[in-house]
């Protein structure tokens, strides 16, 4: 290419061969993902429908059948297929005769690698928190993912309290995560050693969404029960 | 591109097994092999996906090789790899969400892996279809060996388990470091040193034979 004889030696680039070239595969590529993207969209689907689902029943005791609401400032409206809205998302889950059984919220904290995503269930009858479920971690392997396999700490949320203050605004107690073997009120979580910045960021994230999110769920809770009756239907497709 | 050599023989297949084999003589692919070899399973769908990748990138690039013009080769290589790569994903999808989010970006970073593409630019892009799948097929399965090679002892020694089964029971304290990224490296090292002894000790006994038979 140095040289002017090299230049002349280099045939003037086929232009058409190449945009051809070009062209087919990438018609070949756009069409073999399509197919692709169409074959396994419906499977795909119904796997993240299925994962959600079972981590919701995992977080609410005893729920059989589930449908999706939003709460948008303080409103809180059903989610269907062809009216997605905007707010937070909360599953409601029920036992197999329609009763409501709990709410399960998502929820997030920033851990020790990274935001760890979670998935909480609130039991209204005893106002306190029931299950909580990782939907989503990158800690170290063999310490922060404690906060799944250690059954001490899943054991705080059996029954973690989450009562509301007397004017319904607030939680009465902030859900804190303490130091391990220092807990003294249900509204606390014992942390694991070797794993505090996992264990806090868990009491973190269920502190913050359940300070927001509580107030605007608690009054709206009958609305839960009675459209679920309404359609007398228990397992009302989420499709 | 030279002429078409068009017999297969056995070493077409083998090489990608021992002699060449991708991860432990070539050292190619390295970010899969340290990064998701942390169990067996992962190590497993990892290798399987790039088999897959691999033989269908060598079929298209070794059909099409007389119509990819030399200046634009590496640009089409890397559409048809990225091609099948994203039908890898969307089927990895499919078949478990679960084992889709533990091998997390790496599926995708299959685009980049350069075993894949120093294939189709060695192998699949001079010879004829049928050859640069036998050759493929024995590069994939060689990868798909050498993760498991890893996967199998790190998740024995971090996790105590075996393709998620637990092997010595609750006594078991893990060696987590194994399932770090630190220990990826550590056993990638023994691997190595194994292989290598292998080797010689094998080169060593060729040539007493041959001296032997002078």
């Amino acid at each position: 290419m140095s040289t002017p004889e090299a230049e002349v030696m280099q045939p003037s680039t086929p232009t058409g061969p190449m945009i051809r070239t070009l062209m087919g595969i990438a018609m070949l590529s756009g069409f073999l993902v399509v197919l692709t993207y169409q074959l396994t969209k419906p499977i795909i689907a119904e796997n993240q429908r299925r994962a959600i689902e079972a981590a919701v029943f995992n977080v609410i005791p005893g729920a059989v059948a589930r449908r999706d609401f939003v709460i948008n400032e303080g409103e809180l409206h059903p989610v269907t297929a062809d009216k997605p809205a905007d707010g937070i998302l909360i599953y409601a889950g029920y036992d197999s005769e329609g009763d409501l059984k709990g709410v399960a919220a998502k929820a997030a904290a920033q851990g020790y690698a990274d935001l760890i995503h979670i998935l909480y269930g609130y039991d209204p009858s005893c106002e306190c928190i029931r299950g909580m479920k990782v939907l989503k971690l990158a800690e170290t392997p063999g310490l922060g993912d404690k906060i799944i396999t250690d059954a001490n700490f899943v054991a705080n949320f059996e029954a973690l309290d989450a009562r509301l203050s007397s004017d319904g605004q607030a939680l009465a107690n902030e859900i804190v995560t303490v130091k391990q073997g220092s807990k003294q009120n249900p509204w606390e979580i014992d942390a694991i050693s070797g794993a505090t910045i996992s264990s806090k960021a868990v009491g973190k994230a269920i502190n913050q969404s359940a300070k927001r999110l509580l107030p605007d769920l608690v009054p709206h809770l009958d609305k839960l029960v009675q459209e679920d009756n309404t359609v007398d239907r228990p397992e009302i497709s989420d499709e | 591109m030279g002429k078409d050599n068009n017999t297969i023989t056995w070493e077409t297949f083998s090489e990608g097994l021992w002699r060449d084999n991708p991860v432990f003589v070539m050292l190619l692919g390295m970010c899969p092999v340290l990064a998701v070899t942390n169990s067996a399973i992962n190590a497993l769908a990892m290798g399987l996906a790039t088999t897959f990748v691999l033989l269908a990138s060598g079929t298209l690039i070794s059909l099409l090789r007389h119509s990819i013009p030399k200046q634009v080769r590496i640009a089409t290589y890397i559409v048809i790899i990225a091609t099948f790569v994203t039908i890898v994903d969307y089927t990895i999808q499919a078949i478990s969400l679960d084992l889709y989010n533990a091998l997390g970006a790496f599926i995708q970073l299959i685009v980049v892996n350069c075993m894949i593409l120093g294939r189709a630019e060695a192998y699949a892009s001079r010879n004829r279809p049928l050859k640069a799948v036998t050759n493929g097929l024995g590069m994939g399965i060689g990868f798909t060996f050498a993760l498991l090679c890893l996967g199998v002892v790190r998740e024995i020694l971090g996790a105590g388990s075996l393709f998620g089964i637990d092997l010595f029971g609750p006594r078991f304290e893990p060696w987590v470091v194994m399932v770090l990224p630190a220990g990826g490296f550590l056993v990638l090292g023994a691997w190595l040193l194994l292989f290598e002894w292998l080797n010689q000790r094998k080169e060593r006994a060729e040539l007493e034979t041959a001296a032997e038979t002078r």
